[in-house]
């Protein structure tokens, strides 16, 4: 075969001369050792490649192979459950191959081509059928089924259909086009990463990716299908939100994507993952995770890589019809990336050194999150929701990836450093923090969990949005000027803080909370203030209602296990009501 | 050896543009021998069909255009190791500092490491007693854990860092263990100040140190910490020790690499210096960890003095961006003459939840923790209150949290620079402090704990019989 050969190597690009027939995009091989890499430039003769491993030692001379094909995602069954470095290479596979440590130029198939599953087929010999539709399914872990599709582009007349063993490159079906060219179907198939895997449209969101913490669901939630930021600077709980959400969301699927991060974390996960129980079904997390991981210290190139990785594995798991999640952490370190990429391609920088086409990059990343209907005859509805992690550097939110992320974003919760300080997790700031899926979401909430939850939602913001104005007062003056209105409005903001929106996320009961008792419990911290309100008016001692010794038990009411929730939370209620009559009646008496 | 090449085109600052080369690989490492026959080293940076451009690792005083030989040495920059590394000094190079001889290497090892597959990784959870309460008690370190410290000009990290060297163990547990000491860019004084350290408390029969000193070539100082680091991934991955690995101070390593970034006229990020500042930190600092098939650990404590004590800049930034916490240490605490000065609010320990606990530490100490966090917390803000309004206008519950506070710094936070405190002696100081308040104000620790470990009964009486 023809090849070219290297001319210059800096850093992580390798530019080579007389690729025959090089194209952008395409993957290449990189010299004797087969290093893995792309094309990203094309003048004349000369191909510049971005390699996604180390280059110490290579050589001008030596040889680069193109593959003609662009940086493709093997995708069949088998990929649940797995870790995959940013180009899809299993890394358990690796460390097999090779030990603790990755070395270079290492093949490793994504897909276990050995590995015999039990091919299901749900359409016959004879049926009509389009791209997208189900051929046949695969139990692929005991929570999700794998739907073996007709791949983009093809149609036709199923000819043959297999039933029972296979592996992922047998032939599952034999498809005849309209042309009369007989396409046979693997369950092995690829894609693109850098291409957007097609739908027939994209639908409104309407219903709530429930995370089972407080502080999203109830005052910042997002929807399925999407998209939602997490910025905040080192030491604020990113990564344990990630984390959070990775585990309870309820999204069939999670990806996650480790991308630049640290490697201790991704062992966590792995860690911890397998342990953990989906709250639904009772099976370990692990059976609908897929994780990639390219840590701080793995190559630049392949980060840059990861998060097309991770976002096409999502969006292949979404056609079938699943509700997928994407974490990536950090996007802050793919921007990083691609700004060192640019800095060797010697582009024009922009901002703080950043290529001019990262916010179009970022808005393309986001873009492929939403609620679809997949290709397909039959009308499947899905979503790929998106989370992103940004890590603006000094905890400075006006740096260029946030602010780009945040033009394309619908969801920002907001990390804030004090309230990390004073332990209030998750330090997602009230105040600062939005979502604009509340009025798309409001009628889901309203029918499916309570009537009153819009109104208990903007109650709890208002108080929040006046305790903050007292306290600038209250700094100034001192807490004894303020109305007896205002101190049960500041004790009550103070409840919401600390006794709803504070969740301990290595709590065993307090890691989750399901949306009833979410609602039970923002309602009973609300009563409490209608009551002293009322109270007052009747002249009841402020001392005694902020001094209540009730409010212990409010504040304890988060770790009340889910199933005993409801009872437990209501019946504190009744006796808060008592405890305040009583404190009223006292009043009345020694008048 | 290979060939000799003597076209150079251009010398500018730390770089060198050779014509005329020929199978010359990415950084590879570089001999120069001047026209006196001195030798010079240096590592290319960047090559092409017949030029390659090379990165020096001293001053290029004296070195010109003309009879200078250049020779491609044919390996990267490589450290010998074996076991007999330990209990050597070296330079920042990796040469004999002590006066002693070259050893005698087993194997020749690249400086640069390769990553460590995540899928090989063991978590840490291993605590680690440092004898120091303000980092045992609220930040504890683990092995396997990267906790950086932070500190500023004049403050005393080096004594904090020497006598974590000096105290850290594992409970229960009599393991081979050794530090590894790189010094970039410090003082003569500094340096020495660990090595008598080192030698009076013997640890400097299981230390190994490589010193660069403030007058060591500048551009050397990029290799520096990756040989303290290759080493102690020899002795913790193959000799199955555990390592604690201290470098000092990464300030001077990243300055070193923006003087080599500005030389190459890169595009600046941040204040100058390099856009892969953060990447290049990482394969530094991800070095540090425990494998699941090996029996050693490295366990890592870089320390960085913040310009203008100022925690967003790059350096400080990307480090906590990358390790597993940070310990913080403060102007003000150390000039109430509070050692050692640890600000135990800024500062974190991301890998605590797992390294404490019953039968590791002590049941309570994680409830301990975040409570006497919280309590110092509303002090510290308590008195800021106070310095606006005077603290005559505080109300009796902010006077007790900011006696609390004091006594916190005065009592937890401060020690002796040789007191090794255990973690039971820590977490009873810790008690002892929370007398101070009311039980209902510590909502953090279950009540259980108030009896069993708390001090109250004769405290409340105290307090009400000096109320009266």
């Amino acid at each position: 075969m023809e090849r070219g050969q290297i001319v210059k190597i800096s850093g992580p690009l390798v530019v080579a001369k007389g690729i025959p027939g090089a194209r952008m995009f395409d993957v290449v091989r990189v010299g004797n050792e087969r290093l893995i890499g792309e094309i990203l430039e094309i003048r004349g003769d000369l191909s510049s490649v971005q390699v996604y491993e180390e280059t110490a030692g290579l050589k001008p001379g030596e040889p680069v192979e193109s593959s003609y094909r662009p940086l493709s995602v093997e995708l069949a069954p088998g990929l649940l459950g797995n870790i995959y470095d940013g180009i899809q290479r299993p890394l358990d596979i690796i460390r097999a191959k090779e030990g603790d440590l990755i070395a270079r130029g290492i093949e490793a198939q994504a897909i276990d081509r050995k590995k015999e599953w039990d091919f299901r087929p749900v359409l016959k010999k004879g049926d009509e059928v389009v791209a997208g539709d189900i051929l046949g399914t695969v139990q692929e872990t005991e929570i999700i089924e794998h739907k073996v599709m007709v791949p983009v582009g093809i149609q036709g007349k199923i000819k043959e259909i297999h039933s029972g063993k296979a592996k992922v490159e047998d032939v599952v079906a034999v498809i005849e086009t309209p042309k009369g060219e007989k396409k046979k179907i693997t369950m092995l198939q690829h894609w693109p990463v850098r291409k957007m895997r097609p739908y027939k449209e994209q639908i409104e969101a309407k219903e709530p990716l429930v995370t089972g913490q407080r502080v999203i669901d109830t005052f910042f939630p997002i929807a399925k299908g999407g998209t939602a930021c997490i910025p905040g600077p080192f030491g604020s709980g990113k990564t344990v939100v990630q984390h959070q959400l990775s585990k309870w969301a309820d999204a069939q699927v999670i990806v996650f994507v480790g991308c630049g991060e640290r490697g201790n974390e991704m062992t966590d996960v792995l860690r911890e993952f397998p342990q953990l129980k989906d709250p639904k079904s009772g099976k370990p997390l692990m059976q609908r995770t897929i994780l990639i991981a390219n840590t701080s210290n793995m190559p630049v190139a392949a980060r840059e890589a990861s998060i097309y990785t991770g976002i096409t594995l999502a969006e292949y798991y979404r056609d079938m019809g699943y509700d997928v999640a994407l974490m990536a952490d950090s996007t802050s370190r793919w921007a990083e990336a691609l700004r060192e990429m640019s800095g060797r391609l010697e582009e024009m920088p922009g901002e703080e050194g950043y290529p001019a086409y990262l916010p179009s990059r970022l808005a393309e990343f986001y873009e492929r999150a939403g609620r679809v209907i997949t290709l397909g005859k039959e009308k499947r509805i899905a979503s790929l929701s998106a989370i992103g992690a940004v890590s603006p550097p000094g905890g400075d939110l006006s740096e260029p990836v946030t602010q780009a992320t945040l033009r394309i974003v619908r969801v920002f919760w907001a990390l804030i450093a004090e309230l990390a300080y004073q332990r209030h997790f998750p330090a997602i700031h009230w105040l600062r923090s939005y979502s604009l899926y509340l009025d798309d979401l409001k009628t889901y909430f309203t029918k499916k969990v309570a009537p009153d939850w819009i109104e208990l939602r903007e109650k709890a913001m208002a108080l929040l949005q006046k305790e903050d104005e007292l306290q600038e007062t209250v700094r100034l003056v001192g807490i004894d000027v303020l109305s007896s209105e205002d101190r049960i409005a500041m004790e009550t903001a103070r409840s919401i803080r600390e006794d709803f929106l504070q969740q301990f996320a290595f709590h065993e009961v307090d890691t989750y909370s399901p949306l009833n008792k979410q609602y039970l419990m923002l309602k009973m911290v609300l009563e409490y203030y209608d009551l002293c309100m009322n109270a007052l008016k009747k002249d009841a001692q402020l001392e005694k209602l902020i001094n209540l010794p009730l409010r212990e038990e409010i504040a304890r009411a988060k770790y009340i296990a889910t199933d005993e929730a409801e009872e437990k939370i209501k019946n504190l209620h009744q006796r808060l009501k008592d405890e305040v009559k009583k404190i009223v009646e006292e009043k009345q008496v020694k008048v | 050896m290979g060939k000799e090449y003597t076209k150079i085109r251009e010398l500018t600052g730390p770089l060198m543009l050779v014509e005329n080369v020929e199978g010359v690989a990415f950084e590879e490492l570089v001999e120069i021998e001047l026209p006196d026959g001195q030798k010079r080293r240096g590592r290319v940076l960047e090559v092409t069909s017949d030029t390659a451009l090379i990165q020096l690792f001293e001053r290029p005083t004296e070195l010109g255009v003309e009879e200078t030989k250049v020779k491609f040495l044919a390996k990267g920059i490589q450290l010998g190791v074996s076991e007999d590394i330990v209990g050597r000094i070296f330079d920042g190079w990796g040469r004999p500092r002590d006066g002693g001889a070259q050893i005698i290497p087993e194997k020749r090892l690249d400086i640069g490491g390769m990553p460590i597959n995540p899928e090989a990784r063991a978590y840490p959870e291993e605590f680690i007693q440092t004898g120091i309460s303000a980092i045992d008690g609220l930040n504890t370190l683990s092995r396997g854990q990267k906790l950086p410290v932070f500190s500023g000009a004049g403050l005393p990290h080096a004594q904090v860092a020497a006598q974590i060297a000096r105290q850290a163990k594992v409970l229960g547990k009599k393991e081979e263990f050794a530090v590894v000491f790189a010094a970039m860019g410090i003082s003569f004084e500094e340096a020495n100040f660990f090595v008598q350290n080192f030698e009076k408390s013997g640890a400097i029969e299981r230390a190994v140190l490589f010193l660069n000193l403030a007058d060591d070539p500048v551009i050397e100082r990029i290799a520096t910490p990756r040989m303290a680091l290759t080493c102690a991934e020899y002795l913790a991955f193959e000799r199955d020790m555990h390592i604690l690995v201290i470098l000092i101070d990464m300030t001077n390593y990243a300055e070193a690499l923006r003087e080599l970034s500005a030389a190459r006229r890169e595009v600046p990020g941040r204040r100058g210096y390099p856009g892969y500042l953060y990447t290049d930190l990482a394969t530094i600092y991800e070095r540090a960890g425990r494998l699941k098939e090996k029996k050693g650990s490295i366990t890592l404590i870089p320390i960085l003095t913040m310009p203008d004590d100022d925690k967003t800049h790059p350096i400080p930034d990307l480090t906590g961006y990358i390790t597993e916490g940070q310990i913080i240490i403060q102007r003000d605490l150390h000039q109430k003459g509070i050692y050692p000065p640890i600000n135990v609010l800024p500062s974190l320990s991301r890998l605590m939840d797992e390294a404490v606990g019953k039968e590791k530490t002590r049941e309570d100490h994680r409830e301990l923790s975040n409570q006497l966090y919280a309590t110092y917390a509303r002090g510290m803000e308590v008195r800021e209150l106070a310095l606006v309004m005077g603290e005559a206008t505080l109300s009796d519950m902010d006077r007790r949290y900011l006696k609390f506070a004091d006594e916190f710094e005065r009592k937890f936070v401060k020690q002796g620079e040789l007191e090794d405190r255990s973690v039971e002696e820590t977490l009873d100081i810790g008690w002892k402090l929370l007398s101070l308040m009311p039980k209902s104000e510590l909502k953090r620790v279950r009540e259980e704990f108030f009896s069993k470990y708390g001090t109250w009964k004769e405290k409340e009486k105290a307090f009400s019989a000096a109320g009266k």
